[in-house]
Parts: C-alpha cells; structure tokens; sequence
C-alpha cells in the first residue's frame, strides 16, 4: 500500500514537471494570452482599429504619384457644401424625404457632420498618441536617471514635480494653452503642438515618479548587483536590466494616459482654447454646436458619442493590460 | 503657493496682446490705452509688477478685475463663491452618498452580476468628461422630456443636474477605491477572528471591515476635491452657473490678468487645505500613521 501511493505520488510529481517543463512561457507572452481572453479588452481594441481605418482613410492625398482618395463623403472645412444649414440626421426625417445625402445632418454652417466626425478622429488619435509618446521619452529617462543615479537629478525632478502637484492637471495646461495661443508657437499646426507640449509639461512628472519608484525597489536587488559585479556600466544596467523590469506598470501607465490626453484636447477645444477652428475636432465640434443644442442636438450628440465611446475603448484596453500584466491578479 | 503665483503670473504675463486691445475695428486712442495701463499698474516692468501684485495679495487686497471696469477681484470672488461652495459641497455630498454604499455592496458580492455592474458605472463614471454626460442628460431631461431647468441658477431644480454631473467623476472614482479597500480588508486575520468569536455578519462588516476599509477611501477626498475644482469650471460654464469657474473661463478668454491669478490662487490653496486636511484626519484616523 505505501509503495502505491508513493509510486503515484512520483507519478504526479512527474507530470506536475513535465507540465511545467513544456508550458514554460515569458511574461509577455503569458500576458497576451491574458489579455485577448478578456472580451472587454478585445471590443475595445476593434473599436480603437476601426478608429484608426476611419482616421487614416478619411483622406489621403499623394500628388506625387496623383493619389487622391476621401472615405468622408464632403470637404469638412469648405463651408455650405451641404444642401443646407443645420439638416437633420436621416434617422429623424419622415420616410422617403427629399434630403438623404448628409447622412448625419448638417452643422449651423452647412458642412457635413459626418465628415467632420471622421476628419474629427484624425485629432483625437493624433493628439491620444503624440504627447503620450513624448511624455513616455521624457518622463521614463528623467525617471531612470533620477532613480539610479540619486543626487541633484532626483533632488531638482522631486522639487519639480511638487510645484506642478499644486496645481490641477487641467487647470496648468488651460493656462499655458490659453496664454501662449496667441503667440507665433501657438500658431503651429493650427494649434496643435501648444496642445501637445501642453500635455506633456504636465503629464511626464508623473511617469517619472512612477518608473523613479520602481528603479528604486528593484536597483538594490541581487541581479542588478551581479550586473555591477560583473562590470556593466551604468547605461546599460539602466538600458538592459532596468528598463524590461519598469515596463510592464509604465505600459499600464501609457495606456491610461492616451485617453487622459484624447480628453484634455477635447475639453480645450470644448472651452474654446483648443486647436483653432475650421479644423474640426469633436470637443470643438460641441462647442460650436451648443448654440443650437435646445432646437438642433444632433451636431452636438453625435460628437459626444463618438468621444464616449472611443474613451471607453482606450479604457478597456487600458484595463485589460493592467489586468494582463498585473503579477498578483495572476490567481 | 508662490511658486504657483510666480509661474501663473509670468506665463499670463508673457500671453501677447494687451487686454485692452479687445476691439480691433475700433481701437483705443492711444492715450486712452496708456491711462489705463497706468491705472492699472501694468505700464510696469513685470518683475516689479509682481512685487507689487504680492505685496497687495499678503495684505489681503486682490487688485481690480481689468474687464469688468475696475470691480475688486475679491468682490467677484465673493459673489461666485457662494454658488461654486453650494455647487462643490453638494456634488461631494451626493458622490460619498452613492459610492460608499455601492463600493461596499460590489465588495461583498465580488464577481457576481451586480458587482459587474457597479464597476460598469465606475468606469463610466471615471472615463466619460463630465461635459459629454451633462450633454445626454441635458438632451433627456432638458431637451426631451422639459423635466429640468438647463440654463442659469436659483431654484433647487437649477441645481440638480450640475450637481449630479460634478459628483459623477469623483464618485465613480471613490467607487472604485471603496470596492478595492473594501475587498483587502474582508480578507484580514481581525476580520476571520471577529467572524469565529460567533459575532453577527452586520457587526462583522460595518464594526470590523468598514471601519479600516474606509481610511483609504478618506484620503482620496483630497484628489476628490481637486477634480471637483477643475470639473466646476466646465459645468458651471455649461449650465451657465454664475460660480467661480464660469468667470474663470471667461477671465482666461479675456486676459483679465487679476482675475487669472486670483483664482487659480484660490484653486491652489483650496486644494493645499483640502490635502491637508486629508493629512491631519487620516493620521487621526489611523493611528499606525505619525503626522510628522
């Protein structure tokens, strides 16, 4: 009897190891499986594809090669390209009306809402992304080197980011957007780079915290110490050793942050302090609608939908990696 | 608090264009520009415009607001405070009022329907601006079905939707917190003990989980406060709410530099005292915690 269960027990340990043994993954790899297993996650990540396609195809002109080609059905800047002012969507109008083309209605101007919308996910992307992008260079170096090197650096990045922790997010970039808009650098791209520096003043402290206090649990770990050990110099153990141990909660952080940033423009461009007009972006959109919004809701509606659900979307990802990369969800 | 006075004074100082430029198809005689300039002080170098803006501020004096011809900034605070405290204590009010009790029930019953639900609100709450929402519920409620009043203030009903809107972000957010705190502490060793002592599941939860669960939950309303303050501006200027935040919009449009400075002052303090505050209570609260 004692031999039988020890033999079983062997057996099981057996598989127990060669499971493990053939089922050996990275962590990357185990959090992918995990994130398109989340069906949140993977709906938001469609929506965030389809946004792209529409953003990207909404027009693309090549003269080079005399490459002109435009999903969106009007101009959405040209003025009274629609039949007339302020239409109503087809959704609203009696069967068999006269006016089928605007499929979305017409704006107070007479320009297309549907094209606008789709010229509208151009910003939003754009804007989601960009500072997103300078906010991860600039807030992970300064946080690395902060956090691996100690000292002044630290020293001047902690007395920094107090002074910006006083004021709200949103309060700081109203006013550095707000003041130098009528400057010779708040006229690039009609706006746009006040808008992306705007965000990233305020937006890579926070990502230096973050990834300073990460470098700083884990550089006095063994394996950074054996690296030392061995002689690597400090950029690498900072580049090769540090940097893959940060990512995963510095991704978690970046996913977040593109939404933060697509509803920072909106809100400005809501407030009227966003990227000038006829560009069209959906807070902007809303701003320009809200005049009529008692007698004519759609050009406002609609914008907000679409502000809703791509905020959603980018959320969801945003949840799913964190559920995805969170070593202690793993249960 | 200084510096936030330095960077906010020199960036509104740097902004191009006068504020008496408004009108560029009739312009000011000249000399009309400079006397008010001089009577403005802002004919002045700017650091020693700054000086003089300190000096004023320490005793107690906010200067003029440049658009609305000459009236004291303090006197238009004053006037706006009023609605933007209503507005702000109610909307907190309303978000402990529907997270705690949600956050707690989500907790409790993890991963069933309900919870799934509660977490659905919670993320909506936190991702959707508080503008988009005001625009749905404007179109149900004020557009569609004349239940509520949308535009201006005075009567509760004026209140209902502004403060509903305001206390949505935070209170998803608080939500969140709750459910997270919530779901720690019923895992805890004095829990389990409290529960095999043989006392009632009631007492268990409020007299032993929620007690400690909520020490988290009490330092987030400092952040709370804070997204409350930046929400006021933008649904005061939708409601077209006679607050604080509306005239903040409009100073900002309208380069009414003391104005600018005065509020976002106020803003910086209110949030300093709020997270003190939350400092102060959450050592009070929590005795493992030392205020140094």
């Amino acid at each position: 009897m004692a031999t039988a269960v020890t033999t079983r027990q062997q057996q099981q340990r057996a598989a127990e190891l060669n499971v493990i043994a053939r089922k050996q993954r990275s962590l990357w790899k185990d959090a992918l499986t995990r994130l398109l297993r989340n069906k949140a996650a993977i709906a938001g990540m469609i929506v965030i594809l389809f946004v792209a396609f529409v953003a990207i195809f909404a027009e693309i002109r090549l003269d080079a090669i005399g490459l002109h080609f435009r999903l969106a059905p009007y101009d959405p800047v040209a003025d009274q390209n629609t039949p007339k002012a302020l239409m109503e969507p087809i959704w609203t109008q009696a069967f068999g009306s006269k006016y089928t083309d605007p499929v979305m209605g017409s704006d107070q101007l007479g320009r297309d809402i549907l094209s606008r919308l789709m010229f509208g996910s151009r910003i939003s992307l754009i804007v989601g992304f960009v500072p997103v992008a300078i906010v991860f260079v600039i807030g992970g170096t300064v946080g690395m080197l902060a956090g691996y090197l100690g000292g002044w650096v630290d020293n001047s990045l902690m007395r920094f980011t107090d002074i910006i922790y006083a004021f709200p997010d949103l309060l700081f970039v109203i006013i550095i957007v707000a003041t130098l808009r009528g400057t010779a650098f708040g006229d690039i791209l009609g706006g746009l780079l006040l808008i992306f520096v705007g965000i990233a003043i305020v937006g890579w402290v926070g990502l230096a915290r973050l990834v300073r206090g990460q470098v700083l649990s884990l550089k006095h770990r063994e394996f950074i110490e054996a690296a030392r050990c061995i002689g690597a110099t400090p950029t690498r153990i900072m580049l090769k050793h540090l940097f893959p141990n940060v990512l995963a909660p510095v991704i978690v952080s970046v996913a977040f942050a593109i939404p933060g940033a697509m509803l920072t423009e909106a809100t400005l461009s809501f407030l009227g302090v966003g990227i000038r007009p006829p560009t069209p972006t959906w807070g902007a959109m809303i701003n320009e609608g809200f005049v009529v919004f008692s007698s004519t809701p759609w050009p406002v509606l609609l914008p907000a939908l679409c502000i809703s659900i791509v905020l959603l979307a980018f959320t969801f990802v945003g949840d799913g990696l964190r559920d995805a990369l969170d070593p202690r969800m793993k249960l | 608090m200084f510096f936030v006075a330095l960077i906010t004074f020199s960036l509104a100082h740097l902004a191009p264009g006068s504020p008496f430029d408004k009108n560029p198809n009739r312009p000011l005689p000249e000399e009309t520009i400079a006397r008010l300039e001089r009577y403005f002080g802002v004919d002045k170098p700017i650091p020693e415009q700054f000086v003089i803006y300190v000096g004023n501020l320490l005793r107690g004096d906010l200067g003029n607001s440049f658009v609305q011809r000459g009236r004291p900034v303090s006197e238009i605070i004053g006037q706006g405070i009023g609605v933007t405290a209503q507005l702000g204590i109610q909307a907190l009010l309303l978000a402990l009022a529907f997270s705690i009790p949600l956050g707690i029930i989500s907790a409790l019953k993890q991963n069933t329907p309900l919870d799934y639900f509660s977490l659905l609100i919670a993320t909506i709450g936190t991702t959707i601006p508080g503008f988009v929402t005001a625009i749905f519920l404007i179109y149900i409620f004020g557009v569609s079905f004349h239940l509520l009043p949308f535009v201006g203030w005075g009567s509760w009903q004026h209140s209902i939707m502004p403060t509903f809107v305001l206390a949505l972000g935070p209170g998803a957010f608080l939500t969140r917190i709750t459910r997270a705190s919530m779901l720690e502490a019923i895992r805890q060793d004095y829990v389990r003990t409290a529960r095999s002592k043989g006392l009632r599941e009631q007492s268990v939860i409020v007299g032993h989980a929620l007690k400690n669960a909520l020490i988290p939950v009490a330092t987030i309303i400092g952040p709370a406060t804070a997204g409350l303050i930046t929400g006021s501006f933008i649904i005061e200027s939708l409601f077209n709410v006679p607050g604080i935040g509306r005239f903040y919009v409009l100073s900002i449009n309208g380069r009414d530099y003391p104005m600018i400075m005065s509020t976002t002052l106020l803003y910086a303090f209110i949030i300093m005292i709020a997270n003190l505050t939350v400092d102060i209570v959450y050592g009070a609260l929590d005795p493992r915690i030392k205020v140094s």
